[in-house]
């Protein structure tokens, strides 16, 4: 019998309805292959009894013929979610013996449709980061190596672990969060899908808070289809979110395979920058290439705004950040750290419990929205992300239906490559993925080649809001026509 | 702009994230570093733009104002660092 690790998500869930395996064995043999990975820091905690307890539940009502869309499907999530009685941490010491006594929605709908917790997933301290490199417990290591060279990979940030474990094989998918980039820039270094929802489209509710008006939810899985289908578990109206919104969600795996004849794609002149590698432009040209083969329409586009997306970004997320993490005081929850008086006991637990780039960011975020800074800075940024949406909206009322752009400038650096000297460096990572953060807007990131010394690469595309069926079938075309990437060696076996 | 090391020390404290004097130069850089590069954005033309403020054109859902919870104090203060009969516990703030 062939590894049950190699199954896809969709090839599992169908064995399983079909009884030709249990879910039991399914768990096992990711339970066997996360105790083989532990070198790549993937898993912050993984949690075997808690998988199968789940796991034999779900046989039961596989058995009965009761399954749901789900059923009997093992996930890693990432530790951002409050998951009830379980650690999580947001890889950060201030967090680091939390223990949730709640289940966030999102989790908690992945519970309903019958998934298996595997265990909970590394990343950057708080999702702050494109490296997985700020997370307090040691970075997590991507499974793809560069040819010929044994040096370290980042899987990119801050989903990184997410995006790791899909590649390695540890689950056949993983909850991921994007508020800059996070879900589609390490699923764009890592050979995996990944796809940012419109902007409430799924619950933020136990979800802990980087940047409210930034942050969504996402799956990142091994293709297109294994995505749709946790997308459709993942969104939904949620009450205790008043910014998620109250639409139906759609059967996404129905979208998997529909023809893109006569859509319109839009390929902005702005993302070609100056620099841009040869290698990336080859990508993109070749995305071009395959859709229009399809019997799409290329069409090229402005985006005028665009290159003020990531300053922008820089003062929203921190702003916004600055006030979501003041409820780190060592009072409610979370490390404490003895002070001489209440303010200088606040002042020791925060120096202590926050990590270096999450300290920077509050305090960049403090500034910007200090008296005196609020209107130059802060109203500034916001007044320009109106700008910067506005663009997206004359694209789409010109009858763009989706827009396609490269992920990353670059494929998955080394560890200790990027942003030691400058915390500038690392934010460029992100220039491709944060307009759509800022605008709202839904973008799917997915492999389309391999850079020359054997690293994948990804294409973005974005979508008109609440349009993330058209996505997932531009996606699959591309998915189709991209040259097969194989998993990466299992060198950590 | 940028920021000199007394800024440095008053943002940390508005933060309340205590800050070594070993520690200040490298912040005061690092913030710098962030600001030059947000700097560009004050040559954008944003005459008679409005700020963003929701990012859906949608109407904040609205609920009920009534009690949908309750009695779950042992919940509530389970992650606590220090509390006694479900207070929380602070060191003191009025001599």
């Amino acid at each position: 019998m062939t590894d049950l690790t190699d199954l896809t998500l969709a090839g599992a869930r169908d064995a399983l309805a079909r009884k030709e395996l249990t879910s039991v064995e399914l768990t096992q043999a990711h339970l066997d292959a996360m105790a083989k990975a532990r070198v790549l820091n993937a898993y912050l905690a993984e949690t075997p009894d808690k998988a199968l307890d789940m796991a034999r539940a779900s046989d039961a009502k596989l058995a009965k013929g009761e399954g749901g869309p789900l059923e009997g499907v093992p996930l890693g999530i990432k530790d951002l979610y409050c998951t009830e009685g379980v650690r999580t941490t947001a890889a950060s010491h201030i967090l680091e013996n939390f223990v949730p006594q709640y289940e966030s929605t999102v989790t908690s709908q992945l519970w309903r449709d019958g998934a298996v917790m595997l265990g909970k997933l590394n990343l950057d301290e708080f999702a702050m980061g494109s490296s997985n490199e700020t997370s307090y417990f040691g970075p997590c290591i991507s499974p793809w190596r560069r040819n010929g060279s044994d040096a370290k990979i980042v899987p990119g940030g801050s989903s990184g672990g997410s995006a790791a474990a899909v590649a390695a094989r540890l689950c056949l998918g993983a909850t991921a969060t994007d508020t800059g980039g996070s879900i589609r820039q390490p699923a764009a270094f890592t050979g995996t899908v990944g796809i940012k929802p419109t902007y409430g489209r799924c619950s933020r509710w136990g979800v802990v808070a980087f940047a409210s008006s930034l942050d969504q939810a996402g799956p990142i899985a091994r293709n297109v289809r294994d995505t749709a289908i946790m997308l459709r578990s993942m969104a939904g109206h949620d009450p205790k979110d008043t910014t998620s919104v109250d639409l139906p969600v759609p059967d996404y795996e129905k979208a998997v395979g529909a023809s893109i004849k006569g859509k319109r794609i839009g390929v902005p002149k702005e993302y070609r920058l100056e620099g841009l590698s040869p290698e990336i432009q080859k990508l993109w040209d070749d995305g071009i290439a395959w859709l229009k083969a399809a019997g799409a329409e290329i069409v090229d586009i402005s985006l005028p705004h665009t290159r003020h997306a990531l300053p922008a970004y820089y003062i929203v997320a921190p702003a916004e950040a600055s006030s979501n993490l003041a409820r780190y005081d060592g009072v409610r929850y979370g490390l404490r750290v003895p002070g001489k008086d209440i303010t200088d006991m606040y002042e020791q637990t925060r120096a202590a419990g926050f990590g270096k780039e999450v300290r920077r960011r509050i305090m960049i975020g403090t500034y910007v929205l200090s008296a005196g800074y609020y209107d130059a800075y802060y109203v500034r940024a916001q007044k320009i992300r109106s700008l910067i949406k506005r663009d997206f909206d004359i694209a789409y009322a010109n009858g763009v239906d989706a827009i396609l752009t490269p992920a990353t400038p670059s494929a998955a650096f080394a560890l200790g490559e990027k942003g030691a000297a400058d915390p500038v460096e690392m934010y460029l990572n992100d220039v491709f993925t944060v307009t759509v953060n800022m605008a709202g807007l839904p973008g799917l990131a997915l492999p389309a080649g391999l850079s020359s010394d054997g690293l994948p690469l990804g294409l973005q595309l974005i979508g008109r809001p609440f349009e993330e069926e058209t996505l997932f079938s531009i996606a699959q075309v591309i998915e189709d026509a991209a040259p097969k990437i194989e998993a990466p060696a299992r060198w950590w076996a | 702009m940028s920021v000199d090391q007394a800024t440095v020390r008053r943002i940390a404290h508005l933060s309340r994230i205590a800050v070594s004097d070993e520690e200040v130069p490298h912040l005061q850089q690092e913030l710098n570093s962030i600001l030059a590069f947000v700097e560009e954005l004050n040559a954008v033309d944003v005459d008679g733009v409005e700020p963003m403020t929701s990012v859906l054109p949608m109407r904040m859902k609205k609920r009920e104002d009534k009690i949908t919870d309750g009695y779950i104090a042992d919940k509530v203060v389970a992650n606590a660092p220090a509390t006694e009969d479900h207070f929380f516990l602070v060191p003191k703030v009025i001599e």
